[in-house]
């Protein structure tokens, strides 16, 4: 085998993926940029903030963990804006780092897979599946708070 | 898609319009989408890198490899799959490709699986693997989370990698709560169903190894 032309095969799929996203990725981003100039997204962690932090969860972490699933370059896009707003070495930055890193685009994958086998009645799927995003989100938290504190 | 975006853009020029803000809204905007693509550009270069290591990894066999490491483990998971059929090799080709973070790689596979479920099963309601299936796919089984690490790297992060233990441990406890929680649900539905009428069987136990 050759390594170098699987590189480049490799290297040509990443270019296709990056194509493939770009368009998205700009129209969220702006949207998000947009949300966030306006206010109406520090609004919202502002209302949010008081609950989340009775339970230490951090509040810039909510638009993020309810976009997630709908949305793949929606939640991207407001990871950058965490990453902008308080870094990426911050503990929320670290919190949302890990909690991009342990979930995926829920009801793309859903639709995806049972669209393409025809399959209607798809029962507990999604509660599962959200169940599972949800724990994510929790353990995001959790595993920074306890293995890096610093 | 469509409601998330239009939403976005509907909510910020309401308030922007009700809090005065509107000048630092237009000015938001234009500077977002030239930093969207700012932002592209400087994380392509470490994704196309990635894509082009793990292609390597991918022909020099590694997913064969995986997948046969990975067989016990889904022997357990997918008791209704015999494991020498092919819905038993797509399935556990694309959770390799799925770790190695090869989504392009993991998706053919994975629709042929389902759709030889479906074939086997040849009803519209899914089945026990099917769901098993799925819910291996919405979790994020991925063993690198490369896009993550390139975003923090562009953002000036030290370590762009040392979130990958909590990574590892966040996302085995999604998936386990996942795939624990439908278990239960299953073993419910399929008691349910019993009591109520003993002649009805389960949709799940519809169809015999193929």
């Amino acid at each position: 085998m050759n390594i170098f032309d699987s590189f480049v095969e490799g290297a040509k799929e990443g270019i296709q993926t990056v194509a493939f996203i770009a368009p998205s990725m700009i129209a969220l981003l702006t949207a998000v940029g947009t949300l966030r100039a306006s206010g109406a997204l520090d609004a919202l962690a502002g209302l949010i903030r008081p609950f989340a932090e009775r339970i230490g969860f951090p509040a810039e972490l909510v638009p993020m963990a309810l976009l997630r699933p709908v949305s793949g370059s929606g939640a991207t896009a407001l990871l950058t804006g965490i990453y902008e707003n308080c870094g990426p070495d911050s503990f929320v930055g670290r919190c949302a780092s890990v909690a991009a890193g342990s979930t995926e685009t829920t009801f793309y994958a859903v639709t995806m897979y049972f669209g393409a086998a025809g399959v209607k009645k798809i029962r507990h799927t999604l509660f599962s599946a959200l169940l599972a995003d949800f724990t994510a989100i929790v353990f995001s938290v959790l595993t920074v708070n306890l293995l890096m504190r610093n | 898609m469509s409601y998330v975006f239009g939403a976005m853009m509907a909510v910020s020029l309401l308030y922007a319009a009700f809090s005065g803000n509107m000048s630092v809204m237009s000015e938001g905007l234009l500077d977002a989408a030239g930093g969207a693509v700012e932002l592209l550009i400087s994380i392509s270069g470490m994704l196309i890198m990635w894509s082009g290591f793990m292609r390597i990894a991918k022909d020099s066999g590694l997913i064969g490899r995986l997948s046969r490491l990975s067989a016990p483990l889904l022997r357990r998971l997918y008791p209704d799959v015999d494991a020498e059929s092919d819905t038993f090799r797509d399935i556990s080709v694309n959770l390799s490709a799925n770790l190695l973070g090869l989504g392009n790689a993991a998706t053919p596979p994975g629709l042929d699986a389902m759709r030889r479920l479906k074939r086997q099963s040849g009803s519209d309601t899914a089945t026990d693997s099917m769901v098993t299936f799925v819910l291996m796919n919405t979790a994020s089984i991925q063993l690198i989370p490369t896009t993550v690490a390139a975003l923090r790297k562009s953002y000036g992060s030290a370590q762009p990698f040392d979130i990958l233990l909590c990574v590892w441990i966040t996302s085995a406890a999604a998936l386990t709560a996942g795939l624990i929680s439908s278990k239960i649900l299953c073993r419910r539905e399929k008691w349910k169903q019993s009591y109520r009428s003993p002649s009805r069987r389960c949709a799940s136990s519809d169809y015999s190894n193929a």
